[in-house]
């Protein structure tokens, strides 16, 4: 039913991501790939694999931004714009917009963990749910004809076959810089919790209404890059010794 | 977004096809006249080759049975479950016309609301995505019921030329309602270029809190399905072009020729019908392209993550 959960989930399960951390390897987006083609549901297919025009389906992707202050400059590496890598794959929305548009029921927010999921057998691959998605979170499988998205490694996270440690979504346990990170957001003492609530967690696009489960933490304040620079190139602040030579090498 | 060719055809022919069959529910055309009889068959056809058409998008069209399902949540799912709903009044309405040459108000009325509750659950598809800023407004809707009305009258207009017994009114109320359905296109127009869309680069990244945000690097190489599907948009020129053409098209040229036909005091039979029957085709040619502009025109906010 594609209908929400009318209460509160008792768990909210999800991300929160580092952008302060994130060093872009793109690590995530292949262990997801491997991970999610050979796990749930259909595999995520390519096409022309081997062609020119190479594209296929994945759940998570990392976009790179370049910011810009306002009033800073943008001249190369010397400019005031700073990179930031952005990993990107489903939010579980608490008011998850993919789920009420599907007409078949196969889109569902489950009601124990909030995890949202798509049952293959009754998909008609409309598309009207990636439709609905402002983020970007669902593709269509051109192969298969059905719509794939994150499930949050939902065949990892409960596997009691995996050691302990593996119980994680995959593009977690493989983050070599560990900028990701998964808990149960209703739970305030838990990892994620505590992180988002240090950091101010932010969530994506609050405008949309859909209240995104996963956060993300921001990027940590940066020096303008002028304050930074060696004594040599900028003597305003220079005193004593440094002071002398500077006015005397001025004189020469 | 994507200009699906299934969907524009879909929306325009059904949109055409409730339309005359609200109107022939109403009784207005002579029920015993041939050309009645042929207009109810072009309804059911026209409804019938939009939804045909509507499925061809679809991943896996033979489970389209489950689209009946969730009329409680999804919009899409009232549009299936209206739409064979709708089939009952004006099957019964195209027999008794038919078969027996005759109108039977009670499933006239029903089919016609049914027509229009129909037109309104496939806008509300649109209307209802937070994610298209372009869509998401009740202009939406209310320009799709009015196309689909006046698309319907001016093709009832001609039926009922062809008919013979031409009714009077049909022609002034088919000016009417393509005047009523361009003028809410204008306020959906000019909605899209005076309002800003909900959503930024900077709120999609939340990066705003430090300053202005450009994409630096997409994901991958080559496109992927979200800007396949929702990467299209037309070029600002082409775009007010294209307006003209449709307004011009479906607008100002069949309201010209219906009006010259109905105030020229009865010209020729003949000539009655020509006009009306290429004011019919000219405002199925400018609706599609009003159609095409609908999707092309429409900005995604996913696109705030791929610089476009």
């Amino acid at each position: 039913m594609t209908m929400l959960p009318s209460l509160p989930t008792p768990k909210k399960l999800g991300l929160v991501i580092d952008l302060d951390v994130c060093v872009g390897c793109h690590a995530c987006v292949i262990s997801c790939k491997e991970w999610n083609t050979g796990g749930y549901g259909a595999a995520l297919s390519d096409q022309d694999p081997y062609g020119s025009d190479v594209s296929g389906t994945f759940l998570n992707r990392i976009h790179t931004f370049e910011v810009t202050p306002d009033g800073g400059e943008v001249v190369g590496e010397a400019g005031d714009a700073r990179i930031v890598h952005f990993p990107k794959s489903c939010l579980h929305c608490e008011d998850a917009p993919c789920v009420t548009v599907c007409p078949t029921g196969a889109s569902y927010k489950r009601s124990s963990d909030g995890i949202v999921l798509v049952d293959e057998d009754k998909c008609i691959g409309c598309g009207l749910c990636a439709w609905a998605c402002p983020y970007g979170a669902r593709e269509m499988d051109l192969a298969a004809g059905v719509m794939k998205k994150c499930t949050l490694c939902v065949d990892r996270i409960y596997n009691e076959t995996l050691a302990e440690i593996d119980r994680v979504p995959s593009c977690v346990r493989t983050c070599p810089a560990n900028a990701r990170h998964y808990g149960d957001f209703a739970d305030p003492a838990s990892n994620v919790s505590i992180m988002v609530a240090e950091r101010g967690g932010i969530a994506l696009m609050p405008e949309q209404g859909t209240r995104p489960v996963n956060k993300y933490l921001p990027p940590r304040p940066r020096k303008p890059l002028a304050s930074t620079l060696p004594l040599a190139e900028n003597t305003d602040g220079a005193k004593g010794f440094f002071a002398w030579l500077d006015g005397m090498l001025d004189r020469i | 977004m994507h200009p699906a060719p299934s969907i524009i055809l879909f929306t325009t022919l059904s949109g055409l096809g409730y339309g005359l069959a609200a109107v022939l529910g109403f009784g207005l055309l002579d029920p015993s006249a041939t050309a009645t009889k042929l207009a109810h068959v072009l309804a059911l056809a026209l409804i019938a080759g939009g939804l045909i058409s509507s499925t061809l998008h679809l991943g896996n069209p033979q489970r389209a049975w489950r689209a009946f399902s969730q009329w409680r949540s999804s919009w899409l799912s009232r549009e299936g479950v209206m739409a064979v709903l709708t089939f009952v009044p004006l099957g019964i309405n195209a027999i008794a016309s038919v078969w027996s040459g005759r109108y039977l108000p009670l499933p006239g009325m029903l089919g016609a609301v049914f027509c229009g509750v129909t037109v309104f659950c496939t806008a509300m598809i649109y209307a209802s995505l937070k994610s298209v800023h372009a869509w998401n407004t009740e202009w939406t809707p209310v320009s799709y019921l009015l196309f689909a009305l006046a698309g319907g009258l001016v093709l009832a207009s001609f039926f009922s030329a062809l008919g013979g017994n031409a009714h009077p009114m049909l022609p002034f109320l088919a000016v009417i309602a393509i005047g009523a359905a361009w003028l809410s296109k204008a306020y959906w127009w000019a909605r899209l270029g005076a309002t800003a869309a909900l959503s930024t680069s900077e709120s999609a990244t939340g990066l705003g809190f430090i300053g202005k945000v450009r994409l630096f690097e997409p994901p991958h190489m080559n496109g992927n399905y979200l800007t396949r599907e929702m990467g299209f948009r037309v070029a600002r020129k082409h775009a007010a072009r294209l307006r003209q053409i449709a307004v011009i098209s479906g607008g100002v040229l069949p309201a010209l020729l219906l009006a010259v036909a109905a105030l020229s005091g009865g010209p020729s039979a003949a000539l009655a019908v020509a006009m009306s029957g290429v004011a019919a085709l000219l405002v199925f040619g400018g609706t599609l392209v009003e159609r095409w502009l609908f999707f092309a025109e429409a900005r995604h906010a996913v696109m705030n993550y791929y610089g476009s």
